[in-house]
């Protein structure tokens, strides 16, 4: 939101919507591109399918994988995505925002990546968000078949769950829930038909980054120990997702691990907590982290609070890539306190915690 | 004294330049204007909405634009635009042009060749093309791509040859002997190779990366943007660049080159920078005379007139002009 961006105002906000196949991504797309909201979208889509709107800055665009030539194997950016900002660019009075559609299967680290690590594209555009559309009725058959559809969830700033009408209140508790596990700091709409208020996922700047200090860190925490039942636990530790969301009695939002077998190496997440900082500390230890980590570090974001700085820091992350800036001064009525928030695979969370920790300014 | 004539341009300027005797400005909006001296402008928007590559042809007679309409036309200083090809739905934004009114354009994996006589050619790739450059004699056709270049036989079936080097390549153009191929890569780095022997050469040390590059006046030099001077890459010798020392001009310390334009008869060149401002620096001396002071936006297009006493700029902010090294 403006207020709360001191970002260049000639960076275009770009907004990466994810999702499966027949989740709902083209027919959320015909809805922004159709409702009068008196905003100008370049559309970039992977292919022109059912995008039944005739607009002379939809673009289709083959998904072109980059590595980057500095050894590090997860740096990848999408070259198509270069392209297509920097042609864009050549009518950047044409529209006021941008959005990119990725294919079902899209890996979205490289989209993202694209938007930290191409000079020329961080100089043009900016990533406001990453909306991953979820079919209430099959995702969780994704999440036991595939990986891509956790990574879009884990990715996801906003989370649409859509085709509620086809789910029970039951069902739709389930998924939310299992969702929850993987991204508990998304933003999460709940939509018939795509239909959700266009406010609610685009142009949310850094709005929705708040959402990490509304959380009960200590609450998400539980995320990453292995299981608290004692010995004499009588839960079917073998039982499939869609059971145990029935039958045991966390709530919806449960973030307990469950170790299922096939939640060995999924997705995960820990919300790190401290007063202030002391940046000397914290960011080589941030730099340390990222570099030995980055592989198994889907997404991290924080706001912190420095020693002696009077302004908010924001940072976030895709894998080896870390991106912060000052936002704006501290409110009087805020506490000033440092969140910083991970998502990846087989992370040690306590080293993290514990190494985090020792950032603190004395 | 350089004076400048300055003309209006609503968008991001796209490619100045000359053809025939005329100053040409295209911009992203998809206007073209052809500015003579003593007859005034001719503005011609062939495109149905933006365009995204203008390239000269080969006999410096006219601009070969793409647009994002799909269309390629070929359009004079008179103002009259003739299509040569069209592939709709498709973002061209990627132009040569060859001998004998050849012109390739590539959108995606894929690139065509089209000859004088309406003949057509495609080239399919596995990736992505980043660059196209015709050798300057003959049917070549370099095409920049991921993990190297292919060079094909634009007018036969000859198996093509592949040049190979990890990571992503993109703008390319021959030496003007035709001895070497080179590219600037996604990386802040060029990449070239001699022909005779598929011989690698690593140009790197860039802060930004090349968008711009030139050949100097009998190619002795291949000048190139990117760094906060314009570098200079010696290919004279036998092997090129490989183990020498580039020429640094025009070096300054608050902004990035953004544009560099080879005199074409003297050893001078005209960059520009991230700020709007152009110099013009001798190869020999470093000697340095500053053609326009910074303005509104970085200048990334400049192109000379034959005889080179104009020379043609246009800046991504919609600054377009004429600078007239003699009045």
């Amino acid at each position: 939101m403006s207020a709360t961006q001191e970002d260049s105002p000639s960076q275009i906000p770009v907004t990466v919507l994810t999702g499966y196949l027949g989740a709902g991504k083209t027919t959320l797309l015909n809805r922004i591109l159709t409702e009068h909201h008196g905003q100008r979208y370049a559309v970039i889509v992977n292919e022109f399918g059912e995008v039944g709107i005739d607009n002379d800055l939809l673009v289709e665009s083959d998904e072109e994988i980059f590595e980057m030539n500095n050894g590090c194997i997860c740096c990848t950016v999408r070259g198509d995505l270069i392209r297509t900002v920097q042609n864009l660019m050549k009518r950047r009075g044409a529209f006021d925002a941008i959005i990119v559609e990725t294919t079902g299967v899209a890996d979205p680290a490289p989209v993202a990546q694209t938007f930290f690590m191409d000079d020329d594209v961080r100089a043009a555009a900016k990533l406001d968000a990453v909306v991953a559309v979820v079919d209430a009725r099959h995702v969780l058959q994704r999440l036991e078949d595939t990986s891509e559809a956790e990574d879009q969830i884990a990715f996801a700033d906003v989370i649409l769950v859509n085709k509620i009408d086809l789910v029970t209140d039951a069902e739709l508790a389930a998924v939310e829930a299992r969702i929850r596990r993987i991204n508990p700091y998304a933003v999460l709409h709940r939509s018939e038909r795509s239909s959700v208020e266009i406010s609610k996922v685009l142009n949310r700047g850094a709005f929705d980054l708040d959402r990490i200090l509304s959380l009960d860190p200590h609450f998400l925490q539980h995320g990453h120990h292995d299981h608290e039942c004692g010995p004499d636990c009588d839960r079917d530790h073998d039982h499939g997702h869609h059971d145990h969301t029935h039958d045991h009695e966390c709530g919806p939002d449960c973030g307990h691990e469950h170790a299922h077998h096939e939640d060995r190496h999924s997705v995960k997440s820990i919300s790190l907590k401290a007063g202030d900082l002391d940046p000397d500390m914290f960011f080589p230890w941030i730099n340390q982290v990222t570099q030995v980590q980055g592989p198994n570090i889907l997404r991290l974001k924080g706001i912190l609070a420095f020693k002696d700085d009077p302004q908010r820091y924001v940072i976030q992350g895709v894998h080896m890539i870390v991106e912060g800036d000052h936002q704006r001064d501290w409110k009087d009525d805020e506490a000033r306190e440092s969140r910083l928030v991970f998502i990846g695979r087989d992370l040690n969370w306590d080293v993290l915690r514990d190494s985090f920790n020792a950032c603190a300014a004395q | 004294m350089p004076t400048i004539a300055p003309v209006d341009l609503g968008g991001f300027v796209v490619r100045a330049g000359f053809v025939e005797n005329s100053a040409f400005f295209a911009d992203g909006e998809g206007n073209i204007i052809f500015q003579r001296d003593e007859d005034g402008a001719v503005t011609v928007s062939p495109h149905k909405s933006g365009l995204l590559a203008a390239e000269i042809s080969h006999d410096y007679k006219s601009l070969v634009t793409s647009g994002d309409d799909g269309c390629i036309y070929s359009v004079k200083a008179d103002g009259s635009a003739a299509l040569v090809a069209e592939r709709p739905r498709k973002w061209i934004d990627l132009i040569a042009c060859g001998p004998s009114g050849a012109v390739a354009f590539a959108s995606g994996r894929t690139a065509w060749v089209r000859f004088a006589d309406g003949r057509e050619r495609e080239f399919s790739h596995d990736r992505a093309v980043g660059g196209l450059a015709f050798a300057p004699k003959g049917m070549r056709l370099a095409v920049a791509r991921y993990d190297g270049a292919t060079l094909w036989w634009a007018a036969s079936d000859g198996n093509p040859v592949e040049l190979t080097w990890k990571g992503a390549h993109l703008g390319t153009c021959f030496s003007p002997d035709g001895r070497y191929l080179v590219t600037a890569m996604q990386e802040n780095a060029l990449h070239g190779w001699r022909l005779s022997d598929s011989q690698d050469m690593r140009m790197s040390g860039y802060p930004a990366k090349v968008k711009s590059f030139s050949w100097s006046a009998k190619g002795k030099y291949l000048a190139t943007s990117g760094a906060n001077a314009a570098i200079l890459w010696p290919f004279s010798g036998k092997t090129g660049p490989m183990g020498q020392q580039p020429l640094q001009l025009g070096t300054r310390s608050d902004a990035l080159v953004t544009g560099v334009a080879c005199h074409p008869t003297e050893q001078v060149v005209a960059i520009s920078y991230q700020d709007g401002m152009i110099m013009m620096c001798r190869f020999n001396d470093n000697a340095e005379v500053q053609l326009r002071r910074p303005g509104r936006g970085p200048i990334g297009t400049m192109g000379w007139d034959r005889d080179g006493s104009r020379l043609a700029f246009g800046s991504e902010a919609g600054e377009a002009g004429i600078i007239y090294l003699q009045d």
